[in-house]
């Protein structure tokens, strides 16, 4: 067993977990954050998408004890601590940029590195960025919508409508 | 995945000490690996993190050349070499999605040496150089067939020197679903002559087209490419294409990466 220690959520947190603990399994069953999905296993769905100092990372394909010394951000953090959803959650409500909701904990996150790096992405650049992110439901039109008004640009009108 | 040890070393020498131990596994950003360890097709008895390493990151320019540190991802190495050498920026910047790209490293891609990989193609059309914690690989010599390198048990790709060329572009078929390269061609023009090589396409892995690279030696131009076509012969037959379509392929990403580097 290995000792870890890292900011998840804002929180500090100190744990041991064996070598072979992927970050998601520690997120989900240590920690009961329920929010990183894992969808796949083969490190392709992008469900467990989680943000690792800042940046998006697959959850499925790191180990808990890479993730030592880091700051972890998980969809449960990007709310704000009175609960308020953070502008992409809102966007994705307002817009209908879910349906079963399997995969929008991964396409916030991935959203959200995005529109850090890239604060005004075109609708090709939005659907460019999301090539990691699977979503058997709604066909992403209205996920490429959501993150587009999320980004306060004008909608265009987006394609297949 | 089966039980292993894990170890996160800060130096190369402590790494290097650390891989001595029989079926210990270096890891670098785990973006093949990890899931190959989930697959259980691989139970080493120690994982070696080279990610912890100072001096095995980043992106430097010396001269002529890119010195890339081994364990940058691949993301650095799309914004910091743009600047310097915006072809190989471009290929760093297409490779599996963002989130590979900041997790996935320029060593642990090329001592993986994945048929369909990018950097593979970049490596040996640039003619880099893979330093290593015992000595120094030309490409020409690295690379030895699907997942084969002239890497020795234990031993880490420290950094690559990649020369910068004068005229560089990378074109890459993707596979949608697996993100690599159905077929991908990195052509490369030098004072000294053109290189091209092609990844995805052959079961002996990466190879430089070198009909391809005497004619664009002569005339740097699609039209010099106008009638040269590889043998289907060795060419990756899967689900997702023949030998002779992605044989086809490897002549119209050839031309694709000449038209974007003129």
């Amino acid at each position: 067993m290995y000792p870890v220690a890292m900011t998840v959520n804002r929180k500090d947190i100190a744990a041991e977990v064996e070598g072979r603990t992927l970050l998601v399994e520690f997120l989900r069953e240590t920690l009961n954050l329920k929010g990183a999905h894992v969808g796949c296993d083969t490190s392709q769905c992008g469900a467990c998408t989680v943000h690792v100092n800042g940046q998006a990372m697959k959850a499925c394909a790191m180990l808990a004890v890479e993730a030592d010394g880091a700051e972890v951000t998980t969809i449960e953090g990007m709310a704000d601590d009175a609960g308020a959803l953070h502008p992409i959650q809102a966007a994705f409500r307002e817009h209908h940029g879910l349906q079963c909701g399997f995969c929008t904990p991964g396409m916030i996150m991935s959203a959200a590195a995005l529109l850090e790096e890239n604060p005004k992405p075109t609708e090709a650049e939005v659907r460019d960025h999301l090539e990691g992110n699977i979503c058997r439901c709604t066909g992403y039109h209205n996920i490429v919508k959501a993150i587009l008004a999320a980004s306060g640009q004008k909608l265009p009108p987006v394609a297949a409508e | 995945m089966y039980s292993f040890e894990f170890s996160r070393p800060s130096t190369i020498d402590e790494a290097v000490a650390a891989l001595a131990e029989e079926d210990a596994q270096a890891l670098g950003g785990g973006q093949t690996l990890i899931p190959t360890l989930k697959q259980r097709l691989a139970s080493p008895s120690v994982l070696v993190s080279v990610t912890g390493i100072p001096e095995m990151q980043g992106v430097c320019r010396d001269g002529d050349a890119l010195h890339i540190g081994g364990a940058t991802p691949h993301a650095v190495v799309a914004r910091e070499a743009a600047a310097h050498f915006p072809g190989l920026a471009a290929l760093a910047g297409q490779i599996g999605d963002h989130a590979v790209r900041n997790r996935g490293t320029i060593g642990g891609s090329l001592a993986n040496n994945d048929p369909s990989a990018c950097y593979p193609a970049a490596a040996l059309g640039t003619g880099a150089t893979i330093r290593t914690n015992a000595r120094t690989i030309p490409a020409d010599d690295f690379f030895d067939g699907m997942f084969g390198t002239a890497l020795e048990e234990g031993e880490i790709i420290t950094s690559v020197e990649i020369p910068i060329a004068e005229k560089a572009a990378y074109a890459k078929f993707h596979q949608p679903a697996s993100r690599f390269a159905l077929v991908g061609a990195f052509v490369a023009k030098f004072t000294g002559g053109v290189r091209v090589a092609i990844t995805g396409a052959s079961e002996e892995g990466v190879f430089r087209w070198s009909a391809a690279e005497e004619a664009l030696s002569a005339d740097f131009s699609v039209a010099a490419l106008d009638g040269l076509t590889v043998d289907p012969e060795g060419m990756i037959a899967d689900i997702h294409g023949e030998p002779d379509y992605r044989a086809h392929l490897v002549a119209v990403m050839t031309r694709r990466a000449t038209a974007a580097a003129t």
